[in-house]
């Protein structure tokens, strides 16, 4: 055998650049400032305030104390922590919410929905893709208020609806508040779900379902032997996001305003109430921060999954 | 196993007519191929047999029963497909047992049953693989083995081997062939490559634009082509085609064209109405008929040395008459062939092929 030298491994290629160093930076300049102004500014203001007691009046607005972890300890405090307008009882009602409308309902509906639209001719196909889209792309604000209207107890649809089938009314904001917003967080969150599990089923070779067919696999059989496994990945993805948005979500605010007596007061809602209502800015900071770290373990689970992929 | 028939099928995709009024009879245990360029209508027509396409009209039955809009499970076939679709998250075993699984037998039933048919496709020792983790043929064999593993009454190939390599291909034919005579299974085989349906099919049908040009046995579509279409398709190389000036001459038929020379052929009922149409005759003759001329033969063909190919047992000699109209030779030797500019190749007359001017083919004596 020759004894060839091991290659070397390859130099680093150098970037192609577009632009020199410093005029790189020039440009980078603005958005770097707005960016530290509104985000990295304010990301470390929160964690600042949520060590003091400062409020929006009072003696404490101007000369706000440290007050170390005693914000964090009130939130947790065992003593109130259950009770109806308290943080735990809205972090349990949230991760309810949470498993209801967004891994039971979107997820769910989304992956039967998209599931069922591959096997539609392709004009209604389209169709419904352009009208799951449509529904997606509108603002919360305006969807929060059609759904306002929608449930209305004297004037809404729904209600005209029952009564013109002769069923009883109802007053559904009021007696079924959470209900309510799940229906209504899957209702928004569905399309989502259905549209990234319909490019994956696409993306799955069609003669892997006529093997299937021909082999005489039913519809059933073909979803959880073929269509599922292979789109497992993609419903990891799905259901990580998903449970990322559902948890910050605010626009159940507009349906019920976090009531009837905190019914539906989700964490970012009691957030909002604590902060902005309430005006205990050094609580409500504690809860951001809390939010904020939850968050973050939600990110690092799904960006580690992410990893993996790219490894495999 | 059973027998399959299609009556007056037609299948359109919005303007494009993909199968133009098909129909054709396949007997039990035959084993079919369906031949043609790309675009010609063979994977349409198997994908209706499979159910995986409805037709736009007429009917198909399998073992005499009618299943046109039968879906595919419920008919009772098995089919290879071009792209093997193996399952990736599925190992072998399972990849192959697959069609016994949503038939509802048992786990340690349907794997002794798939490796029984991998052990005799020799890919027994890789049931505990993934698909990506064998090589292509050995994917072939197993999308194979998943066809044969429960008793069809038909099997369909989409072209199966046109993924291999030539060598894998040609074993793999090999193996197709004595499966065949092991089995004797009814299977429909598509395939563009004419030497595959050569080797494979008791009978060819052989397709252009949607029709059934030729349906006849290998040989009868080699010996007898019915059109110059089915001429030119099929054979390596394919038949050379000349086109002629045809007239009668004191009872007789003339061929005349450049270069050509060739003895005055018997007439007969047919060729009579062919010259009344048109005098638009096409020659044709089989390269392995034609050969390097000695001085006196009379039945000839000249032109200028267009090239000269040695393949070890044969040569391939072309020689060119212009406008691209090339005539091509095989000459069974393995000694070089020392050739001068122009060349004269001769032939026989009782290998001469007649089409008349739209292509058809006239019935030689006695045919």
């Amino acid at each position: 055998m020759t004894t060839e030298p091991i290659e070397a491994k390859p130099k680093k290629v150098r970037n192609f650049a577009l632009l020199s160093n410093r005029a790189g930076a020039a440009f980078l300049t603005p958005a770097g400032l707005l960016v530290s102004v509104f985000v990295i500014v304010p990301f470390f203001w929160v964690i600042f305030v949520s060590f003091t007691n400062r409020t929006l009046l009072g003696r404490t607005a101007l000369n706000p104390e440290f007050v170390g972890l005693a914000n964090y300890l009130s939130l947790f405090d065992p003593a109130t922590f259950f009770q109806r307008g308290q943080f735990g009882f809205s972090l349990i009602l949230t991760t309810q919410f949470v498993l209801a409308s967004a891994l039971l309902g979107q997820a769910l509906l989304g992956l039967l929905l998209a599931w069922l639209i591959q096997t539609v001719p392709p004009w209604v196909k389209r169709i419904t893709e352009t009208f799951v889209i449509a529904a997606w792309i509108l603002p919360e604000v305006v969807i929060g208020f059609a759904w306002f209207a929608f449930l209305d107890r004297d004037q809404g649809t729904l209600n005209m609806l029952l009564e013109g089938f002769g069923l009883p009314k109802g007053d559904f904001l009021l007696q079924q508040p959470f209900w309510v917003i799940v229906v209504f967080n899957t209702w928004r969150g569905a399309a989502f779900s259905m549209m990234l599990f319909n490019s994956a089923f696409s993306s799955i070779p069609p003669s892997y379902f006529q093997a299937a067919d021909v082999a005489g696999a039913s519809s059933w059989q073909k979803f959880r032997d073929i269509g599922l496994p292979l789109i497992r990945g993609h419903i990891v993805t799905d259901l990580i996001l998903i449970t990322m948005w559902t948890f910050n979500t605010f626009t159940p605010f507009l349906l019920t305003n976090g009531g009837p007596s905190y019914r539906t007061e989700l964490v970012s809602i009691y957030n909002y109430r604590v902060a902005f209502q309430d005006f205990q800015f050094g609580k409500g900071a504690a809860v951001g921060v809390i939010m904020m770290l939850i968050n973050l373990a939600f990110a690092l689970v799904y960006l580690s999954i992410g990893r993996k992929k790219k490894v495999r | 196993m059973a027998s399959v028939e299609f009556k007056n099928v037609t299948k359109s995709f919005g303007e494009f007519t993909a199968v133009s009024d098909v129909s054709f009879d396949i007997a039990d245990g035959e084993f079919v191929c369906l031949l043609g360029p790309s675009g010609c209508g063979k994977t349409t027509s198997l994908r209706m047999m499979a159910g995986l396409e409805t037709p736009t009209s007429g009917h198909i039955l399998i073992g005499g029963q009618e299943v046109t809009h039968l879906h595919p499970k419920d008919r009772n076939i098995a089919m290879v497909f071009q792209d093997y679709a193996l399952y990736p998250h599925m190992n072998l075993a399972d990849n192959i047992a697959y069609p016994l699984k949503v038939r509802g037998e048992p786990v340690a039933q349907r794997h002794a049953r798939a490796k029984q048919v991998a052990d005799v496709l020799k890919i027994g020792h890789l049931m505990d693989r993934l698909p990506s983790q064998i090589s292509g043929g050995q994917q072939q064999r197993t999308s194979l083995a998943r066809a044969l593993v429960y008793p069809a009454k038909v099997y369909l190939f989409d072209e199966p081997l046109s993924n291999l390599d030539a060598k894998l291909r040609l074993e793999a034919r090999g193996f197709l062939n004595h499966l065949q005579r092991d089995m004797g299974m009814t299977a429909v085989y598509v395939t563009h490559d004419q030497a595959e349906a050569m080797a494979l099919a008791t009978r060819i049908a052989v397709m252009d634009q949607g029709h059934i040009v030729q349906f006849a046995s290998p040989i009868e579509i080699y010996r007898r082509p019915a059109t110059t279409f089915v001429a030119n398709f099929v054979g390596n190389p394919p038949m050379n085609l000349v086109e002629v000036e045809g007239a009668q001459v004191e009872g007789k038929l003339a061929l005349k064209a450049e270069g050509l020379a060739i003895a005055a052929l018997a007439m007969t009922d047919a060729i009579g109405k062919a010259l009344a149409a048109s005098g638009k005759l096409t020659l044709g003759v089989r390269p392995e008929h034609l050969g390097i001329a000695q001085t006196g033969a009379t039945n000839t063909i000249t032109a200028p040395l267009f090239a000269n190919e040695n393949m070890g047992p044969e040569s391939l000699v072309t020689i060119d008459r212009g406008d691209s109209a090339r005539v091509t030779a095989r000459i069974f030797t393995d000694d070089h062939l020392d050739l001068s500019k122009v060349v004269t190749l001769r032939f026989s007359t009782e290998h001469v092929h007649l089409f008349d001017s739209t292509g058809k083919r006239i019935p030689a004596l006695g045919e």
